[in-house]
């Protein structure tokens, strides 16, 4: 990418050269560097045989409105070939209010599905088979509640926990550090998912109960490097609090996944995605003396990155999409989701769904680009910028120790204000022309419109009269009961999530719970850093 | 010489994508305006507060969520009833055009949708203040 008039950087302003060869691979070491697909330290991926063993998981990102309407959307996304659920909760959810709560006026059903209760949750899944199909949770401060809820109707459908797959988001850190949906003080949050892994350890052998995300830090304007170095060094902040608890690292570490964002620079995001893999391989081994092949393998889902989709001429996010998407197909994710055209403007429609999970379809069937494993290994270009990148990393990753770890870093505001000043140097690249955005600030055109789905008013008021039904119709008294014994459990430092599971199966509500939960922990606000 | 404009930079409602937000407000202090921040989860009432005591002459909202349609003619309403008619609102974020029609009729001084340029938002602040 040009961004000035002579020289070529990366979109992380990585300086980029004409040309790459054999001398800049000077020192590199292939059984160190690199090794074959399926082998430490996992550049080239972790499957040997990759996309031939088993595709990518197919994974649209997905919910509005009500649980019936968000419910009606999965059975059509999984009846068009879709492999896998992720659910996109809306705001009030997010933080922890219910849907009949003053904060959560006119934001009920807006970015998301809205549940306040276990009766939300089983509609959401209503013939929906949840031992049959992988269901991951964007959720985060109220994760480990929905996560009961959850696991609670797998107990309905007769499906044995122990049966239960799919992946939890519960990455708090990156919510301090850019997305801001934090409701406790950071270390009562981090007890509550060290608690969830701990019970995943114990209870869900097969459910991820943490994503550690890159995505979000990405959108919030990190670079690629920015992003990779504080998702990891997040990833060691939740492997440190768990070995506080006295899990054996081999015992949770292989159930840690990650999330990445796939943005327009095509050679970079490859080479974060195969460096993120040897760091962490490295990491587990050597910093934390994990043994298990298993702990050391990053496994992680990408989305092709939100924060580039253009308003002006939507149709060319199309062609964005497919290429974000190619770059992390090409760098070995584990599962994808691919934006919609219309996601500048609204929540998806179901015909611009439709086509974002055909280019995931046309990649997977059309472009051969599944048949072999880390095709881009031994590119001079690629090989150079994945150390490069590593080092990059490296050098965040050791200035974090030395600050006393992540959340000593997020207390002095760094990351924070790493992104900020990031941020702002890109959008000053493309206020100068430095940067050119088809469409927006280049070639630009008079807009097409497009059709878009519109969220109504009428989802928060149907969600009120649910919520107000079911506060009549449950045993209150059995609420209180377990609301109360949650709160005892809170202060004291016994796991949550067994006491949790019974509120949720009692009904009480989701804001009731997080009530509970902000009467002892306090809530968060953090200084703002321009 | 003339004192500089100020202006609330203000994050109404649960979405904390502040992005946006923060960089609008370097954007103004970098074109010589005095620019204060509200931080997250602001209700009308706290931003109306802050814009009067701060005795800014605009206010600059960042919504994201698709709660426009509540939270800002709830702020006009306030703003009217503490007389305060006199200060500029200026909304950012995905807006709809038919929402931002109907946001400019019920008082709003402009709305920016997504790829308005910094400057474009600079010039407008200064031919209204």
């Amino acid at each position: 990418m040009k961004v000035s008039g002579r020289e070529f950087t990366t979109i992380s302003g990585v300086s980029i050269q004409p040309v790459y060869g054999p001398e800049d691979l000077r020192g590199f070491d292939f059984a160190r560097d690199s090794g074959n697909p399926g082998e430490f330290p996992y550049t080239r991926g972790i499957h040997a045989d990759m996309y031939r063993g088993k595709l990518w998981t197919m994974r649209q990102f997905s919910g509005f409105a009500t649980p019936e309407e968000t419910n009606r959307r999965y059975r059509y996304l999984l009846e068009q070939g879709q492999t896998g659920l992720s659910v996109a909760f809306d705001l009030p959810t997010l933080m922890g209010y219910d849907a009949d709560h003053p904060m959560s006026a006119g934001e009920v059903g807006k970015c998301g599905a809205s549940i306040s209760s276990l009766e939300d949750m089983e509609i959401l899944f209503r013939d929906i088979p949840l031992g049959e199909v992988t269901v991951s949770m964007t959720i985060n401060s109220p994760a480990a509640v929905l996560w009961a809820m959850y696991l609670a109707v797998a107990e309905q459908q007769g499906v044995s926990w122990a049966r239960v797959s799919g992946t939890l988001q519960n990455d708090i850190l990156k919510e301090y550090i850019a997305q801001k949906e934090y409701i406790f003080p950071p270390r009562p949050s981090m007890r509550l998912v060290t608690d969830t892994i701990e019970f995943g350890v114990r209870e869900t052998p097969r459910f991820n109960p943490i994503s550690i995300s890159g995505y979000h830090i990405r959108e919030a304007g990190s670079t690629a490097v920015q992003e990779l170095a504080f998702t990891l060094r997040d990833g060691m902040e939740y492997a440190d609090w768990a070995l506080a608890r006295g899990l054996e690292i081999d015992a949770f570490a292989p159930r840690l996944s990650f999330f990445f964002n796939a943005h327009n620079d095509f050679f970079e995001e490859i080479a974060k995605y195969r460096a993120a893999r040897k760091i962490w391989a490295y990491a587990m081994r050597d910093r934390y003396g994990a043994r298990s092949e298993r702990s050391w393998k990053l496994r992680f889902h990408a989305q092709t990155a939100g924060c580039s989709l253009t308003w002006q001429q939507p149709y060319n996010n199309v062609v964005r999409t497919a290429v974000q998407g190619l770059a992390a197909v090409l760098g070995g994710a584990q599962s994808l989701h691919t934006n919609s055209l219309d996601e500048a403007y609204a929540l998806p429609s179901e015909q611009a769904v439709t086509l974002a999970l055909r280019t995931q379809q046309v990649l997977a069937h059309e472009s051969g680009v599944a048949a072999t494993a880390d095709p881009l290994g031994g590119s001079y270009f690629v090989e150079k910028l994945t150390l490069e990148t590593e080092a990059a990393a490296n050098r965040y990753i050791r200035q974090i120790d030395e600050m006393g770890g992540m959340i000593a870093a997020i207390e002095a505001g760094f990351p924070q204000k790493e992104i900020a000043a990031a941020s702002y140097r890109y959008q000053r690249e493309v206020e100068t022309g430095a940067r050119t955005i088809v469409g927006v600030n280049g070639f630009r055109s008079d807009d097409q419109p497009i059709e878009l789905l519109r969220i109504d008013e009428s989802a928060g008021r149907r969600q009120e009269a649910k919520l107000a039904a079911l506060r009549q119709r449950r045993d209150n008294q059995q609420v209180r009961r377990t609301l109360d014994a949650l709160s005892r459990a809170a202060e004291g430092s016994e796991n949550t999530m067994p006491r949790i599971l019974d509120a949720v199966r009692a009904y009480a509500t989701l804001g009731e719970i997080m009530d509970a939960l902000r009467a002892v922990f306090g809530t968060y606000q953090e200084t703002a850093h321009l | 010489m003339t004192q500089p404009i100020r202006v609330l930079v203000a994050k109404p409602g649960l979405d904390g994508h502040d992005r946006g937000a923060k960089v609008i407000a370097r954007a103004l202090r970098d074109a010589g305006m005095e620019v204060i921040y509200t931080g997250l989860r602001q209700t009308p009432e706290m931003i109306v507060n802050a814009a009067l005591q701060e005795d800014v002459q605009v206010i600059g909202l960042s919504i994201l969520s698709g709660a426009h349609n509540a939270i800002v003619p709830r702020l006009m309403e306030l703003l009217r009833e503490k007389e305060m008619g006199d200060v500029k609102v200026v909304l950012g974020g995905i807006i709809p055009d038919q929402d931002a029609e109907s946001l400019k009729r019920s008082g709003v001084a402009a709305v920016f949708q997504p790829g308005a340029s910094l400057e474009s938002v600079v010039e407008f602040i200064r031919s209204v203040v």
